[in-house]
């Protein structure tokens, strides 16, 4: 089946983007013409989820044409279960992004927004690339307009989370590069992801390409100890690019694995399983505790993360359809919930100009509809049942005690963890007595606010409520992806 | 003896016969010309390098022909090259108007200078005998030294010729020594005579080899390899920057085209030691490159130590072709080789036109701060800026990360992983410089909120410019192509 879906959804947005940077100084113009784009750029990915054939484990929407034909570079687009989702989740947030950024955003408007515009395209694109040099291009420069917006946008030490952000990234994806270049020696000359998942390769070049893989998808999930740019790149940002950050941008390092690392890397995978299983639970547990004691709710949200993704690696690294399906449930979760937690510290930051939980206390007095979306925002990320956090956490437990009790024990202690740092935090800004004057001026939020709040509070309570639809997608893609990995390759 | 004279095939010189015939008319007409009408001057210039390009593109066919005793050669490389040529040196002369304008630089001299330059590089790019490549390459640098110390009243300017001139009569003499060595060993000084002479195995290797490594020094000088480099900075940053705009640019396609025709055409059975040899030069280069440029705070000076590192992914290339028989191998480096040198002139020609944008009468914007909030006074040109950085740092879509890729590709095939691995390691440190100009451009308020002040044909030609670098990041095929089948058609 031939189509264009997919290259709509990543042109859309990017050419969008330059008709916004055409509006220069038009504030306005810029705004409006920013949201219809996002709007458009939605529009156009959700075809992709209703014409999909859910009985089917291949690449659907499948678009190949030749790019370098000298090297053997094709423009090869598809999706499949496992991506199809988090092109609706971008495209989705992309708009709420531009929502969230309406009147905030008083310099550069223009720029602004064409920027996450480039990067939502961008993003599409690297979740549909099936050609390994289209899929390192998207996926590198997704990085430039990151740093501009962390750079122009952010907070105080701005310049230094922007390269240690660039810097970080770039270290892994380097590496991938040369990896990328071997597999396409030692499958005579293709980058064909399809083609390289079917490639026979030894043992110790598995090793070493996992290897490589690891140290570029580790980085961008982040896994411990390779962690350390998020917080930064976290509090500096501001809180259009925290949104896309934690909801899309933390979603490619872990895509990588299900793309890359699993079937290109099978033996390699299993033999690795324990180091990996190791350096997910380290993150849920250790960095939950971490997250435990932050002051600023930034960087909370952004420990929080780090830890929620852990048990995402930790549901791909135990190989049964429950923890993959529950790691991808809890990734498309996560973006909603974590872009929610982030709009709502930037809803407060927007007003106090402080995100130190210290400066609150009492905002429910003050801003009662606020509270409400929260307090459901912070139950989801705690992963109460009905939530859509529940729904991924719990299935990847149920798949690590399948896989080993004591495994499957510590990966649960992320209920407890995640309930205990979230809801302290909450209690402290929100509840007790009003803390000082600022926040006894504090007016409640106004109709775009509630917009974007409630468009994420019903996606996150949908899905915590009906994740069938989320699940059926995915499960014809996950069932072949896993018989694939089971498959040895030597 | 005169009947032996036999008149040679002036048709594949036409091109340089032509600018020769145009620069002392040029020269002529100058002489009548005042300042006011330096128009002229500048018009007929440029008039030379398009006729210069309509020949070369009219004559263009494909073939390998030999002439002037087998001392010049027009293949399809060459003719892609000039024509590369005459394009870059065009954006030279239209990037530096202005700024000579406004120092009182801008005299005929200048024209001519580059004109000669040009020729140089010419001869240089179609040389089959390695007299003739001494003597393009002498003809460039003499007109170079010139240039450089066209402002013969500033200090630093003078120093930086003085200096470029005693290290570049050096490493002409050791290029000179190498060749009288290699024609010692093997009793001809024309390339395809010194590559059969080394097929069939009747020439001295030891000698060859002492040849060898001059012949190798000479070619790092000239591209400004470490540890050859010393010039490297010192020449950018003291030379007027139009000059360094030109330095770094054009001269680079002809020292690429030197190195394939003495090393791969000429020296090709000594692979394996000038292969060992050219590593070494681009391993220091990329680190020492990447490294010292972190340190710099003149943008220019920047540029040169970034120039370095560039080079020595462009040795990298050359470095990948032979391993084995098989011409796979041979074509995919080359031609990665080429491809590599055709993105960085375009990246070079940006970033130093950009650095000319910014200067205007009486200042000299060449300070890293000069760049700050570049992107408040003109978010255009900050855009160009920022694409020219990213594609010299080697980020996708941008030219320069298809030449890396490309060189790569043929660096992993030639089965020197850890080699690749270790460039991709300094390219990273590299990025940080690159990044910190964009830092400035975008973070940083302005310091200075003058408008920019340049005329229109350098706001257009620079926005092309900007745009090519995006563009064949985007549709990279076509260049790559050319490049290849170039190649493909001359080896």
């Amino acid at each position: 089946m031939s189509s264009s879906l997919l290259s709509l959804a990543i042109w859309v947005p990017i050419l969008g983007a330059f008709v916004v940077f055409a509006a220069g100084n038009a504030q306005n113009l810029a705004r409006w013409a920013a949201l219809i784009t996002a709007i458009a750029g939605f529009l156009v990915t959700i075809p992709l989820y209703t014409g999909f054939d859910v009985t089917q484990a291949g690449m659907q929407f499948v678009e190949q044409r030749p790019w370098i034909p000298r090297f053997n570079v094709e423009y090869f687009l598809g999706v499949d279960g496992i991506s199809v989702l988090f092109i609706l989740l971008n495209s989705f947030i992309t708009i709420l992004v531009v929502i969230a950024g309406w009147e905030v955003i008083k310099e550069k408007v223009a720029q602004y927004m064409g920027a996450f515009l480039i990067m939502s395209g961008l993003m599409n694109g690297i979740f549909c690339a099936l050609d390994a040099v289209l899929f390192y291009v998207f996926f590198e420069a997704s990085l430039i307009p990151m740093y501009i917006i962390i750079g122009v946008w952010g907070g105080p030490n701005r310049v230094y989370a922007a390269f240690k952000f660039f810097l970080y990234t770039l270290l892994g994806s380097l590496l991938m590069l040369i990896a990328l270049i071997y597999l396409f020696l030692s499958s005579g000359g293709s980058f064909n992801l399809l083609e390289w998942h079917q490639l026979r390769v030894d043992m110790t070049p598995q090793i070493l390409l996992f290897l490589a893989f690891l140290i570029a998808f580790a980085v961008k999930v982040p896994m411990w100890p390779v962690h350390t740019w998020l917080p930064d790149a976290h509090v500096e940002a501001p809180t259009g690019g925290s949104v896309v950050l934690a909801a899309i941008m933390l979603k490619l390092g872990a895509y990588g694995f299900l793309r890359f690392s699993l079937p290109i890397a099978p033996d390699a995978s299993h033999y690795l399983a324990p180091l990996m299983i190791t350096l997910s639970l380290i993150a849920v547990i250790y960095i939950g505790f971490v997250a435990l004691v932050q002051l600023d709710m930034k960087k909370l949200i952004a420990y929080s993360s780090i830890s929620h993704m852990g048990l995402v690696t930790l549901g791909f690294f135990i190989f049964n359809q429950l923890g993959v399906e529950g790691a991808l449930v809890q990734m498309i979760s996560h973006g909603f919930v974590s872009g929610a937690m982030f709009l709502c510290v930037g809803v407060m930051y927007d007003r106090m100009h402080s995100r130190q939980i210290a400066d609150y206390g009492g905002v429910a007095n003050t801003m009662p509809k606020f509270a409400g979306f929260f307090m459901l925002f912070a139950m989801a990320n705690s992963g109460l049942p009905a939530t859509s956090g529940f729904v991924g956490e719990f299935m990847v437990a149920l798949g690590a005690i399948k896989y080993n009790f004591w495994i499957g024990f510590a990966a649960a202690t992320t209920l407890v963890l995640g309930a205990a740092y979230t809801l302290w935090m909450y209690k402290r800004v929100i509840f007790g007595v009003v803390a000082n004057k600022h926040v006894a001026e504090l007016t409640d939020i106004n109709g775009r606010e509630f917009l974007f709040l409630a468009a994420l509070a019903i996606c996150v309570l949908a899905m915590g409520v009906y994740p069938f639809p989320f699940t059926d997608v995915m499960h014809a893609s996950v069932d072949n992806l896993l018989k694939h990995v089971a498959v040895s390759k030597l | 003896m005169l009947n032996n004279f036999v008149t040679p095939d002036l048709y594949p010189a036409a091109p340089e016969i032509f600018l020769l015939a145009m620069a002392c008319a040029i020269l002529l007409i100058d002489a009548f010309l005042g300042a006011a009408q330096r128009w002229i001057t500048a018009g007929l210039t440029l008039v030379t390098l398009v006729g210069c390009a309509l020949i070369t593109y009219q004559t263009m066919d494909g073939q390998v022909v030999l002439t002037f005793s087998n001392m010049f050669v027009d293949d399809l490389l060459a003719d892609f090259l000039k024509l590369l040529l005459y394009l870059a040196v065009i954006v030279v002369i239209v990037y530096s108007r202005d700024y000579l304008a406004a120092r009182n630089l801008d005299k005929g001299e200048y024209y001519l200078l580059v004109l000669f330059a040009t020729l140089g590089m010419m001869v240089m790019i179609s040389a089959a005998s390695f007299l003739t490549v001494y003597l393009g390459l002498e003809l460039l640098s003499l007109s170079l030294y010139a240039l450089v110390a066209i402002d013969r009243d500033s200090p630093r300017a003078t120093e930086a010729a003085m200096k470029y001139f005693v290290l570049g009569a050096l490493a002409s003499g050791l290029l000179l020594y190498g060749m009288s060595m290699v024609y010692g060993a093997t009793g001809t000084l024309e390339i395809g005579g010194v590559a059969q002479a080394l097929h069939l195995g009747v020439a001295n290797k030891t000698v060859l080899v002492f040849g060898l490594v001059f012949i190798v020094s000479g070619i790092a000088f000239k591209l400004g390899a470490v540890p050859f480099h010393m010039w490297v900075p010192d020449v950018y940053h003291g030379a007027p920057t139009p000059i360094t705009l030109l330095i770094a640019s054009a001269p680079k396609l002809a020292a690429f085209a030197i190195a394939m025709r003495m090393l791969v055409y000429g020296l090709f059975e000594l692979a394996e030691h000038w292969q060992s040899m050219l590593m070494i030069l681009a391993m220091l280069s990329i680190a020492i490159g990447n490294l010292v440029a972190i340190a710099q705070t003149n943008i220019k000076r920047m540029l040169a130590y970034s120039a370095i590192s560039h080079m020595g992914f462009l040795l990298l290339a050359l470095m990948s072709g032979v391993v084995g028989p098989d011409k796979h191998f041979a074509l995919n480096a080359y031609s990665s080789a080429m491809y590599y040198v055709v993105a960085y002139v375009l990246m070079s020609l940006g970033a130093f036109g950009t650095v000319l944008l910014m200067t205007r009468a009486g200042y000299e914007a060449e300070h890293l701060d000069d760049f700050k909030g570049l992107n408040q006074r003109s978010p255009w040109f900050a855009a160009v800026m920022m694409a020219v950085m990213f594609s010299m740092a080697g980020v996708p879509f941008f030219v320069g990360f298809f030449a890396k890729f490309s060189v790569l590709l043929a660096v992993v095939d030639a089965g020197y992983i850890w080699v690749a691995v270790f460039a991709v390691m300094f390219s990273l440190i590299g990025a940080f410089y690159y990044l910190r100009i964009v830092k400035f451009m975008y973070f940083d308020p302005p310091a200075d909120a003058a408008p920019i002040s340049a005329g229109l044909d350098m706001r257009f030609l620079l926005s092309v410019n900007g745009a090519a670098v995006a563009l064949f990041g985007i549709f990279p095929d076509a260049l790559v192509s050319l490049c290849t089948y170039a190649l493909l058609r001359s080896l």
